[in-house]
């Protein structure tokens, strides 16, 4: 049994208990794709019935790092791209939690890159949502890795000489079992897609496309998606990297021009998670460590016994 | 007959030298001597002169003397290199040629005359017969390659030592024995056995003997970085995340060694900025959490630090210092990060800093930190440096034998989570002044409890964790944040045995202050200071965030002037004892060290005299005048 008891408890969740009881104001635009995130993390979490009190939503800075400030569960607002080495350890520390990952275009694909290429391709047992809205928000408007090619604002005024980085094929060559693409403006889609992601035994991606009406009003976000899994004229095998990479590359060349493909793109069932690959290699506890802190009856072993080779 | 024996083993880097001193060191512990190791290496995987000090006395010894008296020059068998003529030509005998400067009057030279050739020294018969030096060429290389393999020459030089000194082999032997096995354990006996029944056969010109001591308990030989390690453990830390660096390595792979073994987790990650960011995560979890890392690496860190200090996420972090800035000297020692530590990351700050002055201080303050980081809800940070991270000495077995401490620090059950202030949202007031609390300190809950949702975030915020800008809370949330410190002060000082270590006679007209690892080798001078005639006590500091300031103060206010050994050319300790207490600036001389060797005790009798009398400087040391002069 759990040290702690809101983890593991099966029951019917009500969206509305993802609620604060009182409504923050949220900080938010009017319109801002924001809002379609947060509603579709609360219906898929209620979907799982994950109690909110196993739930710890780790985000990075920015307007898409607030998302923890309005979904009710534990909550750590870290710093500006760190959340997922942040989420890595409390999963480590804590393989029963149910550890949610948030942060924005500029945030995680920009200064926490490095992070996201590390957490993709050691495979940790958690999902990564990045609200992509190829634009800085929250700093009033100016060019994010995601940015299309060209793309003029005060820092880059000429227009940017820079390609847009391509999330999902980064997050497939890295290394990360499960990448999805969404938008706010398809809610029903983000929440299955996000269902299926918080369940997959591994590291999964989502860049879930968030429009911004304040600061980018250009970028393609209101268009019609097509959902790959929906239409015909895709079939592919979701578990197949190869044709996972070329469906990946049609979408990521589409979002700057032509229809925007959504949906799931890769998903690999059978590598294990890398918790479950330490705990194999002995380098993890079968037993949740933050458990062992509660236990009265754990033996603490000491550093005296350790002493011997030093004789 | 002599009072100590300080060996010296040289050679090329990767050619043993750091295993072969240390089974060494430990053969001579466990004979009854006190020992105390130093080690002098470049940053380079293979060759490049190197060395490593064994000291050792029947009575205590807490720090490197000087020079020393036994060299065992090895040659630096990768000092040649086929494929790279640029290499800089012939350079097997530094071993011998970069060591005699030091090199006492009367001393011992053994030199592996298969590797070395001392006609390449210019002047070395010369300097031989100045400095009545006992010249031994002996081929090592010859008879490692007879009996076993070219790289066992330094189990020769071992059973060379042992002849010349008159020291019983049964010590070294049966250390090899616990170490090795079969063939390789077969052939180095051997080897050890036939270089020391050569020697023996020889006629001695010197009259240095091993001498001979006698522990009352068993003996452990341990590091500043093994001590660090085993604290951390003793006071339930089972979380590490951590990325290479020297000398932080050395307490990184030690706790990746242990851990997995004790059901921790160890985890090397892709930079500084994740490492320690992966602790505050683990921590905040519910675990007891550590990171570190040396001077560049901790400058990545400043993020996290900060970060944990705003969410009042309690963890470890470990700095071990090199000279710096930048990359620096990444083998050297230096005190020169003081400053970093203490204010790097935006903000006022709310940390704690230990700076233990030996191996036994790293054990004790890194369980303190450990302690007052959970109890407390803030960073400690354990301060030493590459001195103390690679310094080997003898301990007493029992002091070890201690509880573990896996207490996580105020944290609720859930049944007092039922019971405790929640915010109309419906969370947790976690970062509310409990008013029953005059530690400032607001209990926490761990994800996952009933009853104890919260945020945590780097943004200001109100007692339930919502952000805020309101100036009220702003003011009440960061001053008691601020206020732990006094607190902590307060907790210190009522802590049994002092973080601070007196030295000397109590009435004494002189002090000598200093910080962190120079303890030992300024306790050293005091000692021979007041041998020599002069009034001389010194206090070592290691509280250095809240500083000791009440310690410091009374000990300056009981002298008549005081002198701040430190490596660093800035005085930064004693700036910071300036800025902290904001008196004494004209009481205070400094005597600062920042070639990449750590001090002499010479060198601090010859700074005290030449500032307390008026000599000329001492050359590897600069001397900044006192303020107000």
């Amino acid at each position: 049994m759990s040290a702690f008891n809101a983890i593991g408890e099966d029951r019917e969740v009500e969206r509305d208990e993802y609620t604060p009881g009182i409504e923050p104001q949220a900080t938010w635009c009017p319109g801002c794709g924001d809002f379609g995130v947060l509603k579709a993390l609360k219906g898929a979490m209620a979907d799982l019935g994950k109690d909110p009190e196993e739930i710890l939503l780790v985000t990075g800075i920015g307007c898409s790092g607030k998302l923890s400030s309005y979904f009710d569960s534990y909550g750590f607002h870290t710093i500006h791209g760190r959340a997922l080495p942040i989420a890595r350890a409390a999963k480590l520390a804590n393989p029963e939690l149910e550890v949610i990952a948030a942060g924005g275009d500029g945030d995680g694909y920009g200064i926490g890159g490095n992070h996201f290429m590390h957490t993709a391709r050691e495979n940790h047992d958690f999902t990564y949502i990045v609200f992509n809205n190829e634009i800085f928000g929250l700093t009033k408007g100016q060019t994010s890795p995601t940015s299309p090619k060209g793309h003029k604002s005060k820092t880059q005024p000429h227009g940017s000489a820079k390609s847009p980085i391509r999330p999902l094929t980064t997050a497939l060559t890295a290394g990360a079992t499960y990448a999805a693409r969404t938008a706010a403006v398809n809610p029903n889609q983000a929440q299955e897609i996000l269902v299926e992601a918080i369940e997959h035994d591994g590291f999964s991606h989502i860049d879930f496309l968030t429009q911004c009406p304040t600061w980018n009003k250009d970028a393609k976000q209101y268009v019609p998606y097509v959902d790959v899994q929906q239409s015909d004229d895709y079939d592919f095998d979701v578990s197949d990297r190869r044709e996972a990479a070329d469906m990946m590359q049609k979408t990521e060349e589409a979002l700057y021009e032509g229809e925007v493909l959504t949906g799931r793109f890769y998903h690999e069932a059978d590598r294990p998670s890398y918790g479950q690959e330490k705990r194999e290699l002995g380098e993890m506890p079968d037993e949740p460590l933050a458990e062992r802190y509660h236990d009265d009856d754990y033996e603490w072993e000491r550093s005296y016994d350790l002493l011997d080779p030093h004789k | 007959m002599t009072e100590e024996i300080v060996w010296r083993i040289a050679g090329g880097s990767g050619d043993g030298i750091d295993s072969t001193s240390q089974n060494f060191a430990k053969a001579l512990m466990r004979s009854g001597l006190d020992v105390f190791t130093h080690r002098h290496y470049p940053s380079r995987i293979r060759g490049g002169h190197t060395y490593v000090e064994v000291r050792a006395g029947p009575d205590d010894v807490a720090s490197r003397g000087d020079g020393y008296n036994f060299l065992l020059a090895l040659g630096d068998s990768f000092a040649r290199n086929p494929q790279e003529d640029a290499y800089y030509g012939n350079e097997e005998a530094k071993p011998l040629a970069e060591n005699l400067d030091e090199l006492r009057e009367g001393g011992v030279i053994v030199y592996d005359e298969g590797l070395i050739d001392p006609e390449e020294i210019p002047d070395f018969e010369e300097r031989v017969e100045e400095n009545d030096w006992n010249v031994y060429p002996l081929d090592l290389r010859g008879m490692a390659r007879e009996k076993g393999r070219e790289v066992m020459r330094n189990t020769a030089g071992v059973g060379a030592t042992a002849a010349l000194l008159d020291y019983d082999l049964e010590h070294v032997e049966d250390l090899m024995e616990d170490a090795m096995s079969g063939e390789v354990l077969e052939a180095n006996l051997e080897i050890l056995e036939a270089a020391y029944q050569q020697v023996k056969e020889m006629e001695f010109s010197h009259d240095l003997r091993m001498p001979t001591g006698d522990h009352d308990e068993e003996q452990v030989l341990l590091s500043g970085s093994n001590a660090i390690a085993f604290g951390a453990l003793d006071e339930g830390c089972r979380f590490i995340s951590g990325y290479p660096m020297t000398p932080w390595t050395e307490v990184f792979t030690l706790m990746s060694k242990y851990l997995p073994e004790m059901g921790g987790v160890s985890e090397q990650v892709e930079d500084e900025i994740a490492a320690a960011a992966l602790a505050l995560g683990a921590s905040h979890a519910g675990v007891k959490a550590m990171s570190g890392s040396s001077g560049g690496g901790f400058a990545l860190m400043s993020e996290p630090l900060g970060l944990a200090e705003m969410t009042e996420t309690p963890v470890v972090l470990i700095e071990a210092m090199r000279a710096g800035p930048s990359t620096g000297m990444p083998t050297k020692p230096e005190q020169s990060d003081l400053e970093h530590v203490l204010y790097t990351s935006q903000g006022d700050s709310s940390r704690v800093v230990f700076a233990p002055g030996n191996v036994m201080e790293a054990y004790e303050q890194t369980r303190e930190a450990f302690r007052i980081a959970y109890e407390y809800q803030l960073p400690a940070i354990v301060l030493y440096d590459q001195k103390l991270s690679g310094e080997l000495r003898n301990v007493d077995e029992s002091f070890f034998d201690r509880e573990p401490n896996p207490d996580l620090g105020e944290t609720l059950t859930e049944e007092e989570l039922a019971e405790a202030a929640h915010h109309a949202s419906g969370k947790f007031q976690r970062f509310q002044h409990d008013p029953d609390n005059d530690k400032g300190v607001s209990p926490r809950s761990i994800p996952g409890q009933k009853g104890g949702k919260f945020l945590a975030t780097g943004n200001e915020h109100t007692p339930e964790g919502h952000i805020s800008e309101d100036p009220d809370n702003r003011v009440a949330q960061l001053e008691r944040r601020l206020g732990k410190l006094d607190t902590i002060r307060d907790d210190l000082d009522e802590q049994e045995g002092s973080h601070q270590s007196y030295h000397g006679p109590e009435d004494a007209d002189y002090g000598i202050l200093t910080f962190g690892s120079q303890q030992g080798t300024v306790e050293e001078a005091v000692d021979r200071l007041n041998e020599a005639g002069h009034s001389v006590k010194s206090l070592g500091v290691s509280g250095v965030m809240p500083l000791a300031e009440a310690e410091i103060t009374e000990f300056l206010e009981s002298v008549d002037e005081a002198l701040v050994v430190e490596m660093t050319a800035s005085a930064q300790f004693r700036g910071l004892v300036q800025k902290e207490i904001g008196r004494f600036g004209p009481k205070m001389n400094s005597l600062l060290k920042y070639n990449g060797n750590p001090f002499e005790p010479h060198e601090i009798v010859e700074g005290f005299e030449t500032i307390i009398e008026g000599s000329e400087p001492a050359p590897t040391t600069r001397f900044v005048p006192a303020a107000g002069d």
